[in-house]
Protein backbone atom coordinates (compact mmCIF):
# COMPACT_ATOMS: atom_id res chain seq x y z
CA UNK A 1 0.00 0.00 0.00
CA UNK A 2 2.94 2.22 0.77
CA UNK A 3 3.64 2.13 -3.08
CA UNK A 4 0.69 3.60 -4.05
CA UNK A 5 0.74 5.99 -1.10
CA UNK A 6 4.35 7.09 -2.61
CA UNK A 7 3.07 7.60 -6.57
CA UNK A 8 0.14 9.80 -5.21
CA UNK A 9 2.77 11.85 -3.16
CA UNK A 10 4.84 11.93 -6.32
CA UNK A 11 1.65 12.54 -8.40
CA UNK A 12 1.20 15.80 -6.30
CA UNK A 13 4.56 17.15 -6.25
CA UNK A 14 4.55 17.29 -10.01
CA UNK A 15 1.31 19.01 -9.66
CA UNK A 16 2.60 21.82 -7.59
CA UNK A 17 6.02 21.90 -9.26
CA UNK A 18 3.85 22.36 -12.51
CA UNK A 19 1.88 25.09 -11.20
CA UNK A 20 5.01 27.05 -10.14
CA UNK A 21 6.17 26.94 -13.25
CA UNK A 22 3.00 28.41 -14.55
CA UNK A 23 3.46 31.27 -12.01
CA UNK A 24 6.51 31.72 -12.83
CA UNK A 25 5.76 32.23 -16.76
CA UNK A 26 2.81 33.86 -16.29
CA UNK A 27 4.31 36.15 -13.33
CA UNK A 28 7.42 36.87 -15.42
CA UNK A 29 4.78 38.84 -17.76
CA UNK A 30 3.61 41.17 -14.75
CA UNK A 31 6.66 41.29 -12.97
CA UNK A 32 8.68 42.82 -16.55
CA UNK A 33 5.39 45.10 -16.76
CA UNK A 34 5.73 46.35 -12.95
CA UNK A 35 9.52 46.68 -12.90
CA UNK A 36 8.72 49.33 -15.77
CA UNK A 37 5.76 50.68 -14.34
CA UNK A 38 7.66 51.04 -10.73
CA UNK A 39 10.84 52.86 -11.99
CA UNK A 40 9.45 55.10 -14.96
CA UNK A 41 6.27 56.49 -13.58
CA UNK A 42 8.18 58.82 -11.00
CA UNK A 43 9.96 60.38 -14.31
CA UNK A 44 7.18 60.40 -16.28
CA UNK A 45 5.78 63.90 -17.01
CA UNK A 46 3.63 65.47 -19.49
CA UNK A 47 6.96 67.49 -21.00
CA UNK A 48 8.75 63.67 -22.05
CA UNK A 49 5.87 63.41 -24.26
CA UNK A 50 4.82 66.79 -26.11
CA UNK A 51 8.63 67.76 -26.33
CA UNK A 52 12.01 67.56 -28.24
CA UNK A 53 15.02 67.40 -26.54
CA UNK A 54 16.38 70.77 -25.58
CA UNK A 55 20.51 72.11 -24.94
CA UNK A 56 22.00 69.74 -22.54
CA UNK A 57 18.92 67.21 -22.64
CA UNK A 58 21.35 64.62 -22.11
CA UNK A 59 22.82 65.74 -19.32
CA UNK A 60 19.54 66.05 -17.25
CA UNK A 61 18.57 69.19 -18.67
CA UNK A 62 15.14 70.02 -19.87
CA UNK A 63 13.16 68.20 -22.93
CA UNK A 64 11.37 64.97 -23.62
CA UNK A 65 11.30 62.50 -26.72
CA UNK A 66 8.91 63.80 -28.85
CA UNK A 67 11.29 63.18 -31.47
CA UNK A 68 11.48 59.49 -30.81
CA UNK A 69 7.84 58.96 -30.66
CA UNK A 70 7.06 60.23 -33.58
CA UNK A 71 10.03 59.09 -35.33
CA UNK A 72 9.05 55.42 -34.44
CA UNK A 73 5.44 55.92 -35.40
CA UNK A 74 6.28 57.15 -38.64
CA UNK A 75 8.93 54.29 -38.95
CA UNK A 76 6.40 51.45 -37.86
CA UNK A 77 3.33 52.84 -39.62
CA UNK A 78 5.25 53.10 -43.37
CA UNK A 79 6.78 49.55 -42.99
CA UNK A 80 3.99 47.99 -41.96
CA UNK A 81 1.91 49.81 -44.74
CA UNK A 82 4.69 48.53 -47.34
CA UNK A 83 4.62 44.83 -45.45
CA UNK A 84 0.87 44.58 -45.79
CA UNK A 85 0.84 45.70 -49.36
CA UNK A 86 3.54 42.92 -50.45
CA UNK A 87 2.55 40.48 -47.62
CA UNK A 88 -0.97 39.85 -48.11
CA UNK A 89 -0.54 39.57 -51.74
CA UNK A 90 1.79 36.97 -51.31
CA UNK A 91 -0.17 34.81 -49.03
CA UNK A 92 -3.34 35.32 -51.27
CA UNK A 93 -0.96 33.89 -54.24
CA UNK A 94 0.00 30.84 -52.06
CA UNK A 95 -3.32 29.63 -51.39
CA UNK A 96 -5.73 30.41 -53.83
CA UNK A 97 -3.38 30.59 -57.31
CA UNK A 98 -0.43 27.95 -56.40
CA UNK A 99 -1.62 24.64 -56.51
CA UNK A 100 -2.14 23.03 -52.91
CA UNK A 101 0.88 20.67 -52.24
CA UNK A 102 3.13 21.85 -54.92
CA UNK A 103 6.87 22.63 -54.54
CA UNK A 104 6.78 26.33 -55.21
CA UNK A 105 4.30 26.49 -52.31
CA UNK A 106 5.43 24.21 -49.96
CA UNK A 107 9.27 26.05 -50.79
CA UNK A 108 7.96 29.28 -50.41
CA UNK A 109 6.00 28.71 -46.99
CA UNK A 110 9.18 26.90 -45.74
CA UNK A 111 11.43 30.03 -46.80
CA UNK A 112 8.77 32.35 -45.10
CA UNK A 113 8.35 30.20 -41.69
CA UNK A 114 12.91 30.24 -41.48
CA UNK A 115 12.85 33.89 -42.18
CA UNK A 116 10.52 34.54 -39.57
CA UNK A 117 13.04 33.86 -37.24
CA UNK A 118 16.05 35.44 -38.61
CA UNK A 119 17.09 38.07 -36.00
CA UNK A 120 16.34 41.80 -36.41
CA UNK A 121 20.19 42.51 -36.56
CA UNK A 122 21.07 40.45 -39.73
CA UNK A 123 18.86 42.60 -41.58
CA UNK A 124 20.14 45.75 -40.09
CA UNK A 125 23.91 44.50 -41.15
CA UNK A 126 23.09 43.90 -44.56
CA UNK A 127 21.08 47.05 -45.05
CA UNK A 128 23.77 49.24 -43.75
CA UNK A 129 26.36 47.39 -45.92
CA UNK A 130 24.00 48.10 -48.92
CA UNK A 131 23.35 51.82 -47.52
CA UNK A 132 27.60 52.39 -47.29
CA UNK A 133 27.56 50.86 -50.85
CA UNK A 134 24.68 52.88 -52.67
CA UNK A 135 26.00 56.30 -50.63
CA UNK A 136 23.00 56.55 -49.12
CA UNK A 137 23.51 57.60 -44.71
CA UNK A 138 21.37 56.59 -42.70
CA UNK A 139 18.05 57.69 -42.66
CA UNK A 140 14.78 56.90 -41.63
CA UNK A 141 14.35 55.70 -45.38
CA UNK A 142 17.08 53.10 -44.62
CA UNK A 143 15.54 52.21 -41.22
CA UNK A 144 11.91 52.23 -43.10
CA UNK A 145 13.36 49.05 -45.95
CA UNK A 146 14.93 46.83 -43.00
CA UNK A 147 12.06 46.67 -40.62
CA UNK A 148 9.98 46.20 -44.02
CA UNK A 149 12.40 43.04 -44.70
CA UNK A 150 11.69 41.93 -41.39
CA UNK A 151 7.74 42.37 -41.02
CA UNK A 152 7.06 41.00 -44.53
CA UNK A 153 7.16 37.06 -43.24
CA UNK A 154 5.10 37.63 -39.99
CA UNK A 155 2.71 39.34 -42.44
CA UNK A 156 2.93 35.88 -44.66
CA UNK A 157 2.95 33.42 -42.30
CA UNK A 158 -0.16 35.17 -40.18
CA UNK A 159 -2.45 35.35 -42.95
CA UNK A 160 -1.23 32.07 -43.84
CA UNK A 161 -2.70 30.71 -40.89
CA UNK A 162 -5.55 32.53 -41.48
CA UNK A 163 -6.36 31.27 -44.87
CA UNK A 164 -6.01 27.73 -43.33
CA UNK A 165 -9.31 28.51 -41.39
CA UNK A 166 -11.23 28.77 -44.89
CA UNK A 167 -13.75 25.88 -45.47
CA UNK A 168 -12.74 24.45 -48.46
CA UNK A 169 -16.36 23.82 -49.55
CA UNK A 170 -16.50 27.67 -49.61
CA UNK A 171 -13.68 27.66 -51.89
CA UNK A 172 -14.91 25.39 -54.18
CA UNK A 173 -18.32 26.85 -53.96
CA UNK A 174 -16.98 29.82 -55.53
CA UNK A 175 -15.37 28.33 -57.87
CA UNK A 176 -18.16 26.11 -59.20
CA UNK A 177 -20.57 29.57 -59.78
CA UNK A 178 -17.72 30.45 -62.18
CA UNK A 179 -15.85 33.11 -60.22
CA UNK A 180 -12.15 33.81 -61.25
CA UNK A 181 -9.81 32.59 -58.79
CA UNK A 182 -9.29 36.38 -57.97
CA UNK A 183 -12.74 36.92 -57.17
CA UNK A 184 -12.26 34.09 -55.05
CA UNK A 185 -9.29 35.56 -53.70
CA UNK A 186 -11.84 38.54 -52.57
CA UNK A 187 -13.84 36.50 -50.89
CA UNK A 188 -11.00 34.60 -48.79
CA UNK A 189 -10.15 38.13 -48.08
CA UNK A 190 -13.78 39.38 -46.78
CA UNK A 191 -13.91 35.79 -45.02
CA UNK A 192 -10.48 36.84 -42.83
CA UNK A 193 -10.91 40.65 -42.30
CA UNK A 194 -11.02 40.91 -39.10
CA UNK A 195 -7.64 38.40 -39.06
CA UNK A 196 -6.10 40.98 -41.36
CA UNK A 197 -6.39 43.99 -38.84
CA UNK A 198 -4.67 41.26 -36.03
CA UNK A 199 -1.60 40.64 -38.51
CA UNK A 200 -0.89 44.53 -38.97
CA UNK A 201 -0.98 45.10 -35.59
CA UNK A 202 0.95 42.27 -34.77
CA UNK A 203 3.21 43.34 -37.58
CA UNK A 204 3.39 47.25 -36.50
CA UNK A 205 4.26 45.82 -32.67
CA UNK A 206 7.16 44.01 -33.91
CA UNK A 207 8.10 47.10 -35.99
CA UNK A 208 7.70 49.94 -33.30
CA UNK A 209 9.90 47.69 -30.60
CA UNK A 210 12.54 46.61 -33.03
CA UNK A 211 15.92 47.44 -32.02
CA UNK A 212 18.50 46.34 -33.75
CA UNK A 213 17.24 46.88 -37.38
CA UNK A 214 17.04 50.31 -36.78
CA UNK A 215 20.40 51.11 -34.68
CA UNK A 216 22.77 50.67 -37.50
CA UNK A 217 19.85 52.57 -40.27
CA UNK A 218 18.08 55.13 -38.82
CA UNK A 219 21.03 56.93 -37.08
CA UNK A 220 19.65 59.44 -34.96
CA UNK A 221 18.29 62.65 -34.29
CA UNK A 222 17.01 65.54 -31.82
CA UNK A 223 14.90 67.26 -34.74
CA UNK A 224 11.15 66.15 -35.07
CA UNK A 225 11.45 63.30 -38.18
CA UNK A 226 10.53 65.72 -41.36
CA UNK A 227 12.34 64.15 -44.21
CA UNK A 228 12.53 61.03 -45.11
CA UNK A 229 16.16 61.30 -46.34
CA UNK A 230 17.31 61.98 -42.77
CA UNK A 231 18.21 60.47 -40.02
CA UNK A 232 15.63 59.71 -37.26
CA UNK A 233 15.24 59.23 -33.27
CA UNK A 234 13.22 55.67 -32.26
CA UNK A 235 11.79 55.30 -29.49
CA UNK A 236 13.65 51.59 -28.32
CA UNK A 237 17.22 53.43 -29.50
CA UNK A 238 16.45 56.65 -27.13
CA UNK A 239 15.90 54.31 -24.39
CA UNK A 240 18.87 51.98 -25.33
CA UNK A 241 20.86 55.65 -25.47
CA UNK A 242 19.09 57.28 -22.28
CA UNK A 243 20.19 54.17 -19.92
CA UNK A 244 23.91 53.97 -21.02
CA UNK A 245 23.98 57.68 -19.30
CA UNK A 246 25.67 57.64 -15.67
CA UNK A 247 23.66 60.62 -15.12
CA UNK A 248 20.49 59.49 -12.85
CA UNK A 249 17.92 61.97 -14.03
CA UNK A 250 19.00 60.76 -17.81
CA UNK A 251 18.59 57.42 -16.71
CA UNK A 252 15.03 57.73 -14.86
CA UNK A 253 14.14 59.20 -18.53
CA UNK A 254 14.89 56.05 -20.03
CA UNK A 255 12.67 54.00 -17.56
CA UNK A 256 10.05 56.35 -18.43
CA UNK A 257 10.53 55.95 -22.16
CA UNK A 258 10.30 52.26 -21.57
CA UNK A 259 7.06 53.04 -19.81
CA UNK A 260 5.49 54.81 -23.12
CA UNK A 261 6.94 52.04 -25.45
CA UNK A 262 5.15 49.27 -22.64
CA UNK A 263 1.60 51.53 -23.01
CA UNK A 264 2.32 51.84 -26.94
CA UNK A 265 2.80 47.43 -26.86
CA UNK A 266 -0.02 47.02 -24.56
CA UNK A 267 -2.30 48.63 -26.05
CA UNK A 268 -1.82 47.33 -29.04
CA UNK A 269 -2.14 43.46 -27.58
CA UNK A 270 -5.81 44.69 -26.44
CA UNK A 271 -6.51 45.99 -29.68
CA UNK A 272 -5.52 42.59 -31.18
CA UNK A 273 -7.18 40.27 -28.33
CA UNK A 274 -10.58 42.50 -29.39
CA UNK A 275 -10.11 42.10 -32.96
CA UNK A 276 -9.05 38.35 -32.24
CA UNK A 277 -12.06 38.25 -30.33
CA UNK A 278 -14.52 39.18 -32.77
CA UNK A 279 -12.92 36.79 -35.27
CA UNK A 280 -13.99 34.29 -33.50
CA UNK A 281 -17.50 35.22 -32.98
CA UNK A 282 -17.17 35.63 -36.76
CA UNK A 283 -15.95 32.09 -37.99
CA UNK A 284 -19.72 31.14 -36.34
CA UNK B 1 -16.44 37.87 -69.06
CA UNK B 2 -13.71 38.71 -70.68
CA UNK B 3 -12.52 41.42 -68.86
CA UNK B 4 -13.12 39.39 -65.80
CA UNK B 5 -9.81 36.47 -67.06
CA UNK B 6 -7.70 39.91 -67.64
CA UNK B 7 -7.99 40.89 -64.62
CA UNK B 8 -7.71 37.44 -63.01
CA UNK B 9 -4.37 37.15 -65.05
CA UNK B 10 -3.04 40.37 -64.31
CA UNK B 11 -3.64 40.23 -60.77
CA UNK B 12 -2.07 36.82 -60.50
CA UNK B 13 0.99 38.37 -62.83
CA UNK B 14 1.41 40.90 -60.24
CA UNK B 15 1.00 39.07 -57.37
CA UNK B 16 3.43 36.20 -58.34
CA UNK B 17 5.79 38.79 -59.33
CA UNK B 18 5.29 40.17 -56.00
CA UNK B 19 6.38 36.64 -54.26
CA UNK B 20 9.51 36.41 -56.67
CA UNK B 21 10.79 39.53 -56.12
CA UNK B 22 10.60 38.78 -52.30
CA UNK B 23 12.25 35.33 -52.96
CA UNK B 24 15.12 36.92 -55.31
CA UNK B 25 15.62 39.42 -52.10
CA UNK B 26 15.92 36.43 -49.99
CA UNK B 27 18.88 34.59 -52.47
CA UNK B 28 20.54 38.60 -52.48
CA UNK B 29 20.74 38.85 -48.52
CA UNK B 30 22.70 35.32 -48.96
CA UNK B 31 24.62 36.49 -51.80
CA UNK B 32 25.50 39.48 -50.36
CA UNK B 33 26.68 38.47 -47.44
CA UNK B 34 29.10 35.86 -48.56
CA UNK B 35 30.33 37.81 -51.07
CA UNK B 36 31.22 40.20 -48.35
CA UNK B 37 32.71 37.66 -46.34
CA UNK B 38 35.00 36.62 -48.77
CA UNK B 39 37.55 38.59 -47.47
CA UNK B 40 38.28 38.04 -44.25
CA UNK B 41 38.47 33.72 -45.12
CA UNK B 42 40.55 34.48 -48.29
CA UNK B 43 43.20 35.99 -45.50
CA UNK B 44 42.74 33.85 -42.84
CA UNK B 45 42.03 30.15 -42.57
CA UNK B 46 38.20 29.40 -42.00
CA UNK B 47 39.02 26.51 -39.20
CA UNK B 48 41.59 29.30 -37.51
CA UNK B 49 39.18 31.91 -37.45
CA UNK B 50 36.29 30.05 -35.57
CA UNK B 51 38.90 28.99 -33.02
CA UNK B 52 41.68 31.54 -32.74
CA UNK B 53 40.29 33.54 -29.71
CA UNK B 54 42.34 36.49 -29.71
CA UNK B 55 39.61 39.38 -31.54
CA UNK B 56 42.06 42.30 -31.69
CA UNK B 57 41.24 43.74 -35.55
CA UNK B 58 44.23 46.82 -35.09
CA UNK B 59 46.36 43.76 -35.53
CA UNK B 60 44.47 41.80 -37.62
CA UNK B 61 43.69 38.91 -36.00
CA UNK B 62 39.85 38.01 -35.96
CA UNK B 63 39.51 35.40 -33.62
CA UNK B 64 35.48 34.56 -33.06
CA UNK B 65 35.61 31.74 -30.26
CA UNK B 66 34.94 34.36 -27.34
CA UNK B 67 32.21 35.70 -29.70
CA UNK B 68 30.64 32.22 -30.13
CA UNK B 69 31.69 30.62 -26.64
CA UNK B 70 29.68 33.49 -25.15
CA UNK B 71 26.46 33.07 -27.31
CA UNK B 72 26.19 29.41 -26.15
CA UNK B 73 27.02 29.90 -22.65
CA UNK B 74 24.08 32.45 -23.08
CA UNK B 75 22.05 30.23 -25.00
CA UNK B 76 22.70 27.05 -22.48
CA UNK B 77 21.71 29.06 -19.20
CA UNK B 78 18.12 30.05 -20.64
CA UNK B 79 17.88 26.71 -22.25
CA UNK B 80 18.90 25.12 -18.40
CA UNK B 81 16.25 27.81 -17.13
CA UNK B 82 13.12 27.84 -19.72
CA UNK B 83 12.82 24.07 -21.02
CA UNK B 84 12.11 22.67 -17.77
CA UNK B 85 9.76 25.69 -16.61
CA UNK B 86 7.92 25.65 -20.28
CA UNK B 87 7.84 21.65 -20.77
CA UNK B 88 6.17 21.44 -17.08
CA UNK B 89 3.54 24.28 -17.74
CA UNK B 90 2.72 23.06 -21.07
CA UNK B 91 1.97 19.78 -19.56
CA UNK B 92 0.22 21.40 -16.50
CA UNK B 93 -1.89 23.68 -18.93
CA UNK B 94 -2.98 20.45 -21.50
CA UNK B 95 -3.68 17.94 -19.30
CA UNK B 96 -4.39 19.55 -15.84
CA UNK B 97 -5.90 22.72 -16.17
CA UNK B 98 -9.35 23.63 -17.07
CA UNK B 99 -10.80 25.44 -20.11
CA UNK B 100 -10.98 28.83 -18.40
CA UNK B 101 -7.51 29.07 -17.00
CA UNK B 102 -5.60 27.95 -20.37
CA UNK B 103 -8.09 30.58 -22.32
CA UNK B 104 -6.41 32.75 -19.81
CA UNK B 105 -3.00 32.15 -19.52
CA UNK B 106 -2.31 31.17 -23.30
CA UNK B 107 -3.10 35.12 -24.17
CA UNK B 108 -0.96 36.30 -21.63
CA UNK B 109 1.97 34.39 -22.69
CA UNK B 110 1.24 35.77 -26.29
CA UNK B 111 1.58 39.12 -24.80
CA UNK B 112 5.07 38.20 -23.60
CA UNK B 113 5.83 37.73 -26.79
CA UNK B 114 5.01 41.26 -27.87
CA UNK B 115 7.21 42.66 -25.65
CA UNK B 116 9.80 44.29 -27.65
CA UNK B 117 13.56 43.10 -27.25
CA UNK B 118 14.73 46.34 -25.67
CA UNK B 119 11.70 46.64 -22.77
CA UNK B 120 13.73 43.02 -21.61
CA UNK B 121 16.98 45.09 -20.96
CA UNK B 122 15.53 47.62 -19.48
CA UNK B 123 13.94 44.81 -16.92
CA UNK B 124 17.57 42.79 -16.59
CA UNK B 125 19.23 46.16 -16.33
CA UNK B 126 16.95 46.92 -13.67
CA UNK B 127 16.01 43.56 -11.60
CA UNK B 128 18.52 40.50 -12.63
CA UNK B 129 21.89 42.45 -12.93
CA UNK B 130 21.07 44.08 -9.04
CA UNK B 131 19.84 40.72 -8.07
CA UNK B 132 22.81 38.79 -9.29
CA UNK B 133 25.60 41.32 -7.84
CA UNK B 134 24.18 41.98 -4.87
CA UNK B 135 22.64 38.62 -3.64
CA UNK B 136 23.27 35.57 -6.01
CA UNK B 137 26.59 36.27 -6.61
CA UNK B 138 27.85 36.98 -3.05
CA UNK B 139 25.59 33.48 -2.13
CA UNK B 140 28.02 31.93 -3.99
CA UNK B 141 31.32 33.67 -2.68
CA UNK B 142 31.53 35.28 -6.28
CA UNK B 143 32.88 38.71 -6.22
CA UNK B 144 30.37 40.13 -9.65
CA UNK B 145 28.43 43.51 -11.46
CA UNK B 146 25.85 41.52 -12.24
CA UNK B 147 26.81 42.31 -16.22
CA UNK B 148 27.21 38.47 -16.76
CA UNK B 149 26.62 35.31 -18.65
CA UNK B 150 24.40 34.63 -16.31
CA UNK B 151 21.98 37.62 -16.48
CA UNK B 152 21.66 37.34 -20.34
CA UNK B 153 20.60 33.79 -19.60
CA UNK B 154 18.05 34.44 -17.44
CA UNK B 155 16.40 37.43 -19.64
CA UNK B 156 16.94 35.46 -22.71
CA UNK B 157 14.86 32.92 -21.04
CA UNK B 158 12.11 34.72 -20.14
CA UNK B 159 11.90 36.16 -24.12
CA UNK B 160 11.95 32.05 -25.47
CA UNK B 161 9.18 31.20 -22.95
CA UNK B 162 6.33 32.41 -25.72
CA UNK B 163 7.56 30.31 -28.49
CA UNK B 164 8.17 27.63 -26.28
CA UNK B 165 4.96 27.33 -25.04
CA UNK B 166 2.85 28.14 -27.68
CA UNK B 167 4.42 25.23 -29.80
CA UNK B 168 4.47 22.96 -26.82
CA UNK B 169 0.81 23.24 -26.08
CA UNK B 170 0.05 23.31 -29.57
CA UNK B 171 1.98 19.49 -29.98
CA UNK B 172 0.78 18.05 -26.47
CA UNK B 173 -2.98 18.64 -27.79
CA UNK B 174 -2.32 16.70 -30.64
CA UNK B 175 -1.45 13.67 -28.40
CA UNK B 176 -4.69 10.87 -28.94
CA UNK B 177 -6.33 10.83 -26.11
CA UNK B 178 -7.43 6.80 -26.72
CA UNK B 179 -3.26 6.67 -25.46
CA UNK B 180 -3.61 8.72 -22.50
CA UNK B 181 -6.89 7.34 -21.48
CA UNK B 182 -5.19 3.55 -21.81
CA UNK B 183 -2.33 4.33 -19.64
CA UNK B 184 -4.57 5.71 -17.00
CA UNK B 185 -6.99 2.41 -17.35
CA UNK B 186 -3.98 0.25 -16.21
CA UNK B 187 -3.77 2.54 -13.08
CA UNK B 188 -1.13 4.53 -13.93
CA UNK B 189 -1.11 8.45 -11.72
CA UNK B 190 -1.75 10.92 -14.04
CA UNK B 191 2.14 12.02 -13.85
CA UNK B 192 2.91 8.57 -14.78
CA UNK B 193 0.81 8.98 -17.44
CA UNK B 194 2.52 12.23 -18.45
CA UNK B 195 5.78 11.19 -18.15
CA UNK B 196 5.61 7.44 -19.40
CA UNK B 197 3.30 8.18 -22.15
CA UNK B 198 2.53 11.76 -23.34
CA UNK B 199 6.52 13.54 -22.58
CA UNK B 200 7.83 10.28 -24.89
CA UNK B 201 4.86 10.56 -27.71
CA UNK B 202 5.53 14.41 -27.55
CA UNK B 203 9.47 14.12 -27.83
CA UNK B 204 9.98 15.13 -31.90
CA UNK B 205 7.91 18.24 -30.74
CA UNK B 206 9.27 19.42 -27.85
CA UNK B 207 12.36 19.24 -29.58
CA UNK B 208 11.46 21.12 -32.34
CA UNK B 209 10.10 23.98 -30.08
CA UNK B 210 13.39 23.87 -27.97
CA UNK B 211 15.15 24.14 -31.27
CA UNK B 212 13.14 27.23 -31.93
CA UNK B 213 13.62 28.72 -28.73
CA UNK B 214 17.46 28.13 -29.48
CA UNK B 215 17.65 30.02 -32.88
CA UNK B 216 15.60 32.55 -31.27
CA UNK B 217 17.73 32.80 -28.45
CA UNK B 218 21.02 32.66 -30.72
CA UNK B 219 20.00 35.66 -32.33
CA UNK B 220 18.52 38.56 -29.77
CA UNK B 221 20.58 41.01 -29.53
CA UNK B 222 20.01 44.09 -27.77
CA UNK B 223 18.27 42.80 -24.31
CA UNK B 224 21.45 40.71 -24.17
CA UNK B 225 23.87 42.80 -24.90
CA UNK B 226 22.70 45.32 -22.47
CA UNK B 227 22.99 43.05 -19.41
CA UNK B 228 26.04 40.23 -20.22
CA UNK B 229 29.17 42.72 -20.16
CA UNK B 230 30.46 42.81 -23.47
CA UNK B 231 34.60 41.63 -22.79
CA UNK B 232 35.90 39.62 -25.21
CA UNK B 233 36.72 36.57 -23.77
CA UNK B 234 35.64 33.11 -23.05
CA UNK B 235 33.20 32.73 -20.26
CA UNK B 236 34.79 30.16 -17.77
CA UNK B 237 31.57 30.24 -15.40
CA UNK B 238 28.14 31.59 -14.70
CA UNK B 239 29.45 34.88 -13.55
CA UNK B 240 31.71 35.87 -16.27
CA UNK B 241 31.24 38.47 -18.47
CA UNK B 242 30.34 37.45 -21.71
CA UNK B 243 30.16 39.01 -25.64
CA UNK B 244 27.90 37.34 -27.78
CA UNK B 245 28.07 37.33 -31.83
CA UNK B 246 24.78 39.73 -32.61
CA UNK B 247 26.48 42.02 -29.90
CA UNK B 248 29.57 42.31 -31.77
CA UNK B 249 27.62 43.32 -34.87
CA UNK B 250 25.44 45.98 -32.94
CA UNK B 251 28.10 47.84 -30.91
CA UNK B 252 31.14 47.92 -33.98
CA UNK B 253 29.14 48.20 -36.98
CA UNK B 254 29.40 51.76 -38.38
CA UNK B 255 32.78 52.60 -36.96
CA UNK B 256 34.65 49.94 -38.60
CA UNK B 257 35.22 51.28 -42.10
CA UNK B 258 38.96 52.21 -41.77
CA UNK B 259 40.25 48.97 -40.61
CA UNK B 260 41.10 46.62 -43.42
CA UNK B 261 38.62 43.29 -42.95
CA UNK B 262 36.83 44.53 -39.91
CA UNK B 263 33.77 45.13 -41.90
CA UNK B 264 34.13 41.32 -43.73
CA UNK B 265 34.61 40.15 -40.10
CA UNK B 266 31.24 41.73 -39.32
CA UNK B 267 29.62 40.47 -42.33
CA UNK B 268 31.10 37.24 -41.62
CA UNK B 269 29.27 37.48 -38.13
CA UNK B 270 25.90 38.08 -39.90
CA UNK B 271 26.16 34.89 -42.29
CA UNK B 272 27.30 32.79 -39.08
CA UNK B 273 24.04 33.87 -37.53
CA UNK B 274 21.93 33.74 -41.00
CA UNK B 275 23.45 30.27 -41.53
CA UNK B 276 22.65 28.62 -37.63
CA UNK B 277 19.28 30.51 -36.90
CA UNK B 278 18.24 28.97 -40.99
CA UNK B 279 19.17 25.96 -40.36
CA UNK B 280 17.65 25.28 -36.93
CA UNK B 281 14.77 26.59 -37.99
CA UNK B 282 14.56 24.58 -40.95
CA UNK B 283 15.03 21.48 -38.80
CA UNK B 284 12.38 22.02 -36.14
CA UNK B 285 9.77 23.38 -39.10
CA UNK B 286 10.84 19.99 -40.96
CA UNK B 287 9.81 18.30 -37.78
CA UNK B 288 6.39 20.22 -37.05
CA UNK B 289 4.99 20.27 -40.84
CA UNK B 290 5.61 16.40 -40.52
CA UNK B 291 4.09 16.35 -37.13
CA UNK B 292 1.32 18.41 -38.59
CA UNK B 293 0.66 15.84 -41.64
CA UNK B 294 0.57 13.30 -39.45
CA UNK B 295 -2.49 14.53 -37.24
CA UNK B 296 -4.45 16.00 -39.85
Amino acid sequence: MSNVKKRLFKEKVAKVCMQLAGITITGSLFFIVGTILYKGAPYLTWEMISETPKGGFYIGKDGGILNAILGSLYLATVSTALATAIGVPISIYLNVYVKAGSFLERFSKLLFDVLFGIPSIVYGAIAFSLMVWMGIRASLLGGIITITLLTIPIVVRTIDELLKTVPVDLKNITFSLGATQWETAKMFLRYIKPGIFTAILLAFGRAIGDVAGVLLTTGFSDNLPKYIDEPSATLPLAIFFQLSSPIPEVQGRAYASALILTFIILIIVICTHLLASRQQKHKI
Amino acid sequence: MNWRLIKDKLVERSFSLLLFSSLIVIALILTGLIVKSVPLVQAEHLGKILTESVWSPLKGSFGFLPFIMGTIWVTLISLIIAVPLCVLASVYLVEYAGDALRSMVLPLVNVLAAIPPVLYGVWGVLFVVPLLGQFVGPLFGVETTGYTVFAGGVVLAVMIFPIMISIMVEVLQTIPQELKNASLSLGATKWETVTKVILIKAKPGLLAAVVLGISRAFGETVAVLMVCGNIPQIPKSFFDAGYPLPALIANNFGEMMSIPLYDSALMFAALLLFVIIFGFNLLSRIILNKLEAKAS
